[in-house]
């Protein structure tokens, strides 16, 4: 671990160097290298200087707002966010140890640089995005695998987020060798004429609503409803096609592949589209992006043409700002416009000019994701803690409040951050005990739990742990807590009573493990209080175990 | 100090004893409220059940027919004990009629799945500066709170997610079980209780140094979910969700469908005191063969449940102390399309609402010959709701405040439908 790390700083020092100086202007790290930091790193500007200025956009709110931010997070809970937030799951208790000890004013951009470079980071975008992509279940004629393969290369190249978005609505072929293309067939793309494609594909990857637009103008935007057809008629072309095989244990044909198709020369698939006024009038719609026609005859490729438009220079490139707005959202719980996905002039974002300014400096960084993410997570107030000071208290988006980001907002954990986490803090994973595609089944059975679907005919799911009562059940009593307390040998609560000197080191290493700090001094009495007054020592550092995992400074990025 | 495993032992006792058991590390404040002796069944306590018609039910053909109009579709009207025809594919409803009314003239504004579904379940429409809490939660919140015997949770959502408590928090979220009633990990047969005292006091411990060092309400609900959590794990109102200890003849009265296992788990939860259920049937968004669909299908798992419910509150004196409330988040289009389905449809459409002393056998309002719009005064959410207030005595002045301290009235600032409560 120790070697690791080294050469990890080692790597990135060059391009940490960079960021250190945006520390300067809060007194956490001054770089002693800042005159590396002039030197640009494209044609666009150094790092440095769009950290400094997302720190002066936000600086500027809270003077305006007459709000003091919180103080700095220490490095204990700055860590367990960043990992959380990053690769998706809690810092193991010895990398959390070592991170605290090391010196060096750049330790925290340099530890955002090993994390980016983590294969969690990979994992956990690719699951957020597929997830986003194709939703939770899975989906008849949809391979979860294609549309994973195809994040994981996104990420783990970290290709320009425009060219991923190009492919994900032009695509075409093989579900999974071409990947992408699980996006569209998700959308039951055969079944209702490409209404959902559309809803989704806008939502998605330009960040507007215009699914209310099919039937009626929208009350409350400038969306009318002849712009939900003009978006729809992109996808009339678009077809899907499913291969069977004889399958000789079954005796029965099953799904072989599925394959996602365009029908340019259909005749049928040209010219307008029709749908139907409220007051019952027939009208056409022409495929239009924004007021830019596309030839409607045979012949034309319409996705093709849309994903062009979609990418293309733009005053508003909207694949950028709902890019930028949906990942900020992602690293302080709330993104510049709630929800993210509803954009436009009826909702406006709560700072403007930083979405505007985050959304060109990423245009101009070629969509570069990491660059984004380094941005958002060296930024002030990403360092910030998440306990209100007097004078910031009403900075409260939870109670409906515009965020001014003067304090970090407590998050709750998705599914999949929990079960890793839960898997990280026991060391289920260091065991070794199964295959990794067992694993993998295994935690693909456990966050099926978390799966709730609406009973309409949309298909729309609600994702994930919002702490209702029967996750709560599962946290107390299923069977991956039973495993994680039951103190096999191999598993981290054997190691620890094992190996610890005494009680006080092992309740300190528990702490750190569960909620990545050491145990307060009143903490540590209560715990040794518990272990001594239980039936064995076991007994006593199980039933704490539990307590950590199952509290809700466990469930809670702070 | 071992204790003897709970399994052999009354789930009573045993929560007494956690509760007054010397302590070795501080009281777990949050047991030792429960009362070791729970009051009696409270029959006469207020209930409501949501039946929740996922999808969009075409109400034209079921509960305000238009014969003689193009629009009329396949079925016939049939008198009922009411004022009142409904459809031919719901004749045992119909011999119910005389308890169950129909609301004809509801006119909404939100003929998309998701936000039908909050508008119908709220009665405000989204908006993206707070959420708004579903009213399952608005009276898990206003009657549930007070009744101290109710261990399981006061808002139970059977056969799928009802929605939000939005700012309500999630104490009062919806409690989702299939129809079977089958709660997974809530079984204490293999707890060692002092084992779990142990625990829950150490819980309590690491949450209330979270919650105070002052990082807003989350913790806080987090925490509150525990608590009744742990409740539940200890009740003996659990045996509420067991629909298998129903006489034969009563399980078959309500049907072998989910729908109406849900509708007789919600009767019995109503029993110990569980104020608000919803049951959840879905499938009705029938863009496509809507005729042969409602009448091989639907129809008669919907007429053989809501039918066997409001005979079975009749017969043990619960009729006036439950109201019913049947709907989706739209009706559908008067045309029939060229897949002989109907579309989406929030215009002019029909709720079912009956019991709870409301008037019953009543047609509140109409719609025009071919089922097209309202004729006269229309109805929104906020005022089914608020009639649903009224039946269960909760004051319509009753002002909620959102986190940011936004006053919000109850139902909306709905009104409760004359002609039901006269």
């Amino acid at each position: 671990m120790q070697t690791r790390f080294g050469i990890l700083q080692t790597a990135v020092v060059l391009s940490v160097a960079a960021i250190g100086i945006c520390h300067a202007s809060f007194g956490f790290a001054q770089s002693e290298s800042a005159s590396v930091s002039e030197s640009p790193i494209s044609e666009s500007l150094t790092d440095a200087e769009v950290i400094a200025e997302i720190n002066r956009l936000i600086e500027q709110s809270w003077t305006d707002n007459e709000v003091e931010p919180s103080a700095m997070a220490d490095d204990f809970e700055w860590a367990r966010r960043a990992y959380l937030d990053t690769v998706g799951h809690i810092p193991p208790g010895d990398e959390i140890e070592q991170f605290v000890a090391s010196e060096g004013r750049a330790k925290r951009a340099q530890l955002i640089e090993k994390l980016l470079d983590d294969p969690a980071y990979v994992r956990f975008w690719t699951t957020n995005w597929t997830n986003l992509a194709i939703g939770l279940g899975n989906p008849d004629g949809v391979s979860r695998l294609g549309m994973r393969r195809f994040f994981r290369e996104v990420f783990g190249k970290n290709r320009p987020w425009d060219e991923a978005v190009y492919e994900l609505i032009s695509g075409s072929g093989h579900y999974e060798l071409n990947g992408e293309v699980n996006f569209l067939l998700a959308q039951d793309i055969r079944e209702d004429e490409g209404v959902r494609a559309t809803a989704n594909a806008t939502r998605l990857f330009l960040g507007i609503q215009v699914q209310c637009t099919q039937c009626h103008n929208h009350p409350f935007n400038d969306w009318k409803q002849d712009q939900f057809w003009q978006f729809n008629s992109f996808f009339r072309q678009t077809r899907s096609e499913e291969f069977e095989r004889y399958d000789e244990t079954s005796g029965q044909m099953v799904t072989d592949y599925v394959e996602l198709k365009d029908a340019t020369d259909d005749p049928r698939a040209a010219g307008p589209v029709f749908f139907e006024k409220r007051s019952g009038l027939m009208q056409v719609a022409f495929p239009t992006y924004f007021g830019v026609e596309v030839d409607p005859s045979e012949g034309t490729n319409r996705r093709s043409e849309l994903a062009r438009l979609m990418i293309s220079e733009q005053a508003d490139p909207l694949v950028a700002k709902a890019f930028v707005n949906r990942t900020w959202g992602h690293f302080f719980g709330y993104g510049f416009t709630r929800p993210v996905d509803d954009m436009g002039p009826h909702n406006p974002p709560s700072h403007p000019v930083l979405l505007d300014y985050l959304t060109e400096q990423f245009v101009e960084a070629d969509y570069d994701v990491k660059r984004l993410i380094r941005w958002i997570t060296n930024s002030r107030a990403y360092h910030l803690t998440s306990q209100f000071n007097e004078n910031n208290t009403y900075d409260n988006p939870a109670a409906g409040e515009t965020p001014l980001f003067s304090h970090m907002y407590v998050k709750r954990m998705g599914a999949e951050q929990l079960y890793d986490s839960l898997i990280i803090a026991t060391e289920a994973h260091k065991s070794g005990r199964t295959s990794w595609d067992a694993a993998e089944q295994q935690r693909q059975r456990w966050l099926q739990q978390f799966v709730v679907a609406f009973g309409n005919d949309e298909g729309t799911e609600a994702t994930t742990f919002d702490g209702t009562i029967p996750q709560a059940l599962m946290l107390m009593n299923g069977e991956l807590i039973r495993e994680a307390v039951s103190a096999e040998p191999g598993s981290f609560l054997h190691t620890v009573m094992t190996d610890s000197k005494n009680h006080p080191e092992a309740i300190g290493r528990i702490y750190l493990a569960s909620l990545g700090r050491p145990a307060s001094g009143s903490e540590r009495n209560t715990a040794m209080k518990l272990i001594r007054g239980s039936e064995t020592p076991l007994a006593g550092y199980q039933d704490l175990f539990w307590a950590l995992l199952n509290s809700n400074e466990f469930i809670f990025i702070r | 100090m071992n204790l003897p495993t709970p399994s052999g032992m009354d789930r009573r006792h045993f929560m007494r004893h956690l509760a007054t058991a010397a302590a070795t590390v501080p009281t777990l404040e949050f047991i030792s409220h429960v009362k070791a002796n729970a009051a009696e069944v409270r029959k006469k306590q207020k209930a409501c059940i949501l039946m929740w018609l996922g999808g969009g039910a075409p109400t034209i053909d079921i509960w305000d027919l238009k014969p003689g109009s193009k629009n009329g579709g396949e079925f016939n009207p049939i008198s009922t004990k009411g004022d009142l025809q409904i459809s031919e594919h719901m004749p045992k409803t119909a011999m119910q009629m005389d308890n169950l009314s129909v609301v004809r003239s509801m006119s909404t504004r939100e003929a998309d799945h998701t936000r039908g579904r909050y508008y119908m379940h709220t009665a405000y429409v989204p908006n993206p500066t707070v959420v708004h809490p579903v009213f399952g939660s608005v009276v898990s919140y206003e009657l549930g709170s007070a009744r101290s015997e109710l261990e399981i949770p006061s808002f139970i959502s059977i056969g799928g997610a009802a929605g939000s408590p939005g700012f309500l928090g999630m104490a009062h979220a919806p409690f989702t079980v299939d129809s079977n009633g089958r709660i997974r990990n809530a079984n204490m047969d293999s707890m060692d209780q002092q084992r779990l005292k142990n625990r829950l006091a150490m819980l309590d411990v690491v949450e209330n140094n979270f919650i105070n060092s002052n990082r807003g309400d989350s913790p806080l609900a987090h925490r509150q979910v525990y608590e009744k959590a742990v409740n539940l794990m200890t009740s003996s109102q659990m045996d509420a969700f067991k629909v298998e200890q129903e006489s034969s003849e009563t399980q078959a009265s309500y049907g072998t469908s989910q729908f109406g296992r849900g509708l007789l788990m919600a009767r019995r939860l109503v029993e110990v005191g569980v104020p608000f259920i919803e049951v959840n049937m879905g499938g009705w968004d029938l863009h496509n063969n809507v005729f042969q669909t409602l009448r091989d299908q639907r129809l008669p798992q919907l007429d053989q449940g809501i039918s066997a419910l409001a005979a079975d509150l009749k017969q043990r004196g619960m009729a006036d102390d439950v109201v019913l409330v049947c709907m989706g988040e739209f009706g559908r289009t008067p045309r029939i399309n060229q897949n002989v389905g109907r579309d989406h449809f929030a215009a002019a459409w029909s709720v079912m609402v009956g019991g709870g002393g409301l008037n019953g056998g009543v047609a509140v309002g109409e719609t025009d010959a071919d089922g097209v719009r309202v004729v006269g005064k229309s109805y929104q959410p906020g005022d089914i709701w608020a009639t649903v207030a009224h039946a269960l005595g909760i004051p319509l002045d009753t002002v909620h405040t959102s986190k940011r301290g936004r006053p919000m009235r109850i139902a909306n600032g709905g009104q409760p439908i004359q002609d039901l409560i006269g």
